[in-house]
């Protein structure tokens, strides 16, 4: 839980190793191997239908691999059990792609829940935490305000709020852009950046939205739909300059070859 | 990590005073005392106080909320504060905290208002609802009119679902309600007409009990809680997925799309189901006449054909018709009135099941009243 951590630039954070995620039969994708490094801004690209999502639910430890493994700091999400589990899920953060907050709390009462279940803290001082948070993401005074009162943006950046609730050391983001304009897309990604420097958390991101994929990603792995695997690997710029993977190549200059 | 937060006052290189934090700030640890730091006559007296990392093991969040409230106080009182000496993220996140400054014309969602306002919104509140509904009954005869005279645009494949629906799958429920209550009418019965020795009236009892009133009742409180629960719920899921506004977007009117085939279904089936339940109902009382009271299934039988015209089940099944079209009302009213959240969606059932069962007894009352004076 601690953010002084210190950042090694080739610490292995998150290990994925001949991953095939499947559902029942059908195999969404398979053989990913990767490597997620601490304080890397990792992105998941592909086109529609690749299982974007999905790896996502794989690596957050909602869903179970068919083969392989996901590691976090080392240690295999699925070889423990289910306490073990869950509390290595309380140190990730995850943004869903709508926000996901829960529509009969308050946007204090929100960040409040995850406080109030897994910390010792007096209510004061989860109020006061759930009000930084809401600061941090820029809705400072929006503490009584219901999911439904908000525009989707601000949802958004709630629901960014809820996600570092408990400083987690982990960030996923579902599409943080998707539903967002160029102005509040930006802004978001410099809060994604801004929060990754100062928490000093690692940061995972589904992400297509091209101009969210060079500003923000240090590293990023390329899922192809119709093969059914992993056809790039690199920081997206590279990739841009040298992959020759012809999806991947239309896919970074949006369709010109 | 073991080492306690704490904060030393010391002189600083330029002179000023410092506040030198030390240890781990980790949530759950025990922070030093607020009020007696800032009590400490060199702190209370420094115009200017530098927060300089003594040498911090650990932190998180819970320093970021005590420096927060550290800071207010000392700018309240006058003082400055300078950052300069805190861990990089520390002051970092400090100042994205205050990036965006506080909302303070937020309207809604500031103090809830008190008891007498609340009331006063509650009856302003009925009044709307009031017109609402007069304007949902208006919206949906203007729809039933369109259907009448056959332009009323809707799927037949939608009318044919909710039709299954609310007839054919609601009847092991109805069946079972209907002979349980058939049974119930039976016993009371029974208790009273042995003393009179007039146990073969039971027959009349449960039959006309059953098709004037039980049947059409139970049925239409079944469908109640069955389906108009399910209209509200689907129409305001609909309305939370902005179905509804896309039906109206592109010229659809959703009262024809959406309300006319549920009312439509439930006024066609109430009946039926209202029938069904008036002979399940009088075979449970039957049950009772017969292995309780020892009257024979021909006699019970005869008893029945008897005292019981075509008039009784007339009278049920037209109440039926009626009871079938307020639930499709008090349903589809609840679910198109439905907010945009999940929680919404859950009043809205909940309602249109309270709605619909006043309205179904309201309305008995006044067939009562009005068979009586007519003499039906």
């Amino acid at each position: 839980m601690s953010m002084a951590a210190h950042i090694d630039a080739d610490d292995a954070h998150i290990v994925v190793s001949d991953l095939d995620m499947a559902y029942g039969s059908f195999v969404v994708q398979r053989d990913l191997n990767f490597t997620v490094r601490r304080g890397d801004v990792f992105i998941i690209m592909g086109d529609s239908g690749c299982g974007k999502s999905t790896l996502l639910r794989h690596l957050v430890g909602l869903k179970a691999p068919a083969r392989g493994s996901v590691a976090i700091n080392g240690e295999s999400l699925w070889d423990l059990d289910e306490d073990a589990r869950e509390a290595a899920m309380r140190r990730f953060g995850l943004l869903y792609q709508s926000g996901a907050l829960w529509s009969s709390l308050t946007l204090a009462e929100n960040i409040a829940l995850p406080l109030g279940e897994y910390t010792d803290l007096s209510k004061a001082e989860i109020a006061e935490l759930a009000s930084l948070k809401l600061s941090l993401v820029g809705l400072a005074g929006f503490e009584e305000f219901y999911p439904s009162e908000i525009s989707g943006g601000m949802a958004k950046r709630a629901g960014l709020a809820r996600a570092i609730a408990l400083d987690p050391e982990i960030l996923f983001f579902d599409e943080p852009s998707a539903g967002l304009d160029p102005i509040s897309s930006a802004r978001l990604d410099e809060l994604i950046l801004e929060l990754r420097d100062s928490l000093g958390a690692t940061v995972v991101v589904v992400s297509h939205e091209l101009a969210s994929i060079f500003a923000i990603g240090t590293n990023s792995v390329f899922l192809d739909a119709e093969k059914r695997t992993m056809v790039a690997e690199g920081p997206p710029k590279d990739l841009l300059e040298a992959c020759t993977v012809p999806k991947v190549r239309t896919f970074l200059r949006r369709g010109a070859e | 990590m073991s080492d306690l937060p704490g904060i030393d006052i010391r002189t600083g290189a330029e002179g000023a005073m410092e506040l030198a934090l030390t240890g781990a700030w980790v949530m759950g640890a025990a922070l030093p005392d607020l009020e007696s730091l800032l009590s400490d006559p060199k702190v209370a007296d420094a115009p200017r106080l530098r927060l300089a990392d003594g040498g911090i093991a650990d932190w998180d969040s819970i320093l970021l909320t005590y420096l927060r409230r550290l800071e207010a106080r000392i700018k309240d009182k006058g003082g400055t504060v300078d950052r300069s000496g805190l861990p990089e993220g520390v002051a970092r996140l400090l100042a994205l905290a205050e990036a965006v400054p506080r909302r303070e014309d937020t309207g809604t969602g500031g103090a809830r208002p008190g008891f007498v306002a609340r009331a006063g919104a509650a009856v302003i509140r009925l009044g709307a609802e009031a017109r609402d509904m007069i304007a949902f009954l208006g919206l949906a005869a203007m729809a039933f009119g369109k259907f009448l005279v056959g332009r009323a645009r809707f799927r037949g494949s939608d009318l044919a679902l909710v039709l299954e629906d609310c007839g054919p799958k609601a009847l092991p429920i109805v069946t079972l309600i209907s002979i349980l209550v058939g049974l119930i009418l039976a016993f009371v019965g029974a208790v009273q007409l042995q003393l009179f020795g007039a146990e073969i009236f039971i027959a009349n009892l449960v039959a006309i009990g059953m098709a004037r009133e039980m049947g059409a009742l139970m049925a239409a409180i079944i469908m109640a809680g069955r389906t108009g629960a399910a209209f509200a719920a689907e129409l305001g899921t609909m309305q939370v997925n902005e179905e509804i506004d896309a039906f109206v977007t592109l010229g659809i009117s959703p009262m024809e799309f959406l309300v006319l085939p549920r009312m439509l279904a439930l006024a066609l089936m109430m009946p039926l189901l209202c029938l069904y339940a008036d002979l399940m109902g009088i075979l449970g009382g039957a049950v009772v006449g017969i292995f309780m009271l020892d009257i024979s299934p021909i006699q019970y039988f005869n008893q029945t054909k008897q005292f019981l015209d075509m008039g009784d089940f007339a009278v049920g099944v037209f109440k039926a018709t009626v009871f079938g079209i307020l639930i499709a009302i008090a349903g589809c009213l609840r679910g198109m009135q439905c907010g945009r959240s999940s929680q919404a969606v859950g009043m809205a059932a909940t309602s249109a099941v309270v709605l619909a069962i006043v309205l179904i007894i309201c309305a008995d009352g006044v067939f009562a009243v009005l068979f009586h004076i007519m003499g039906i």
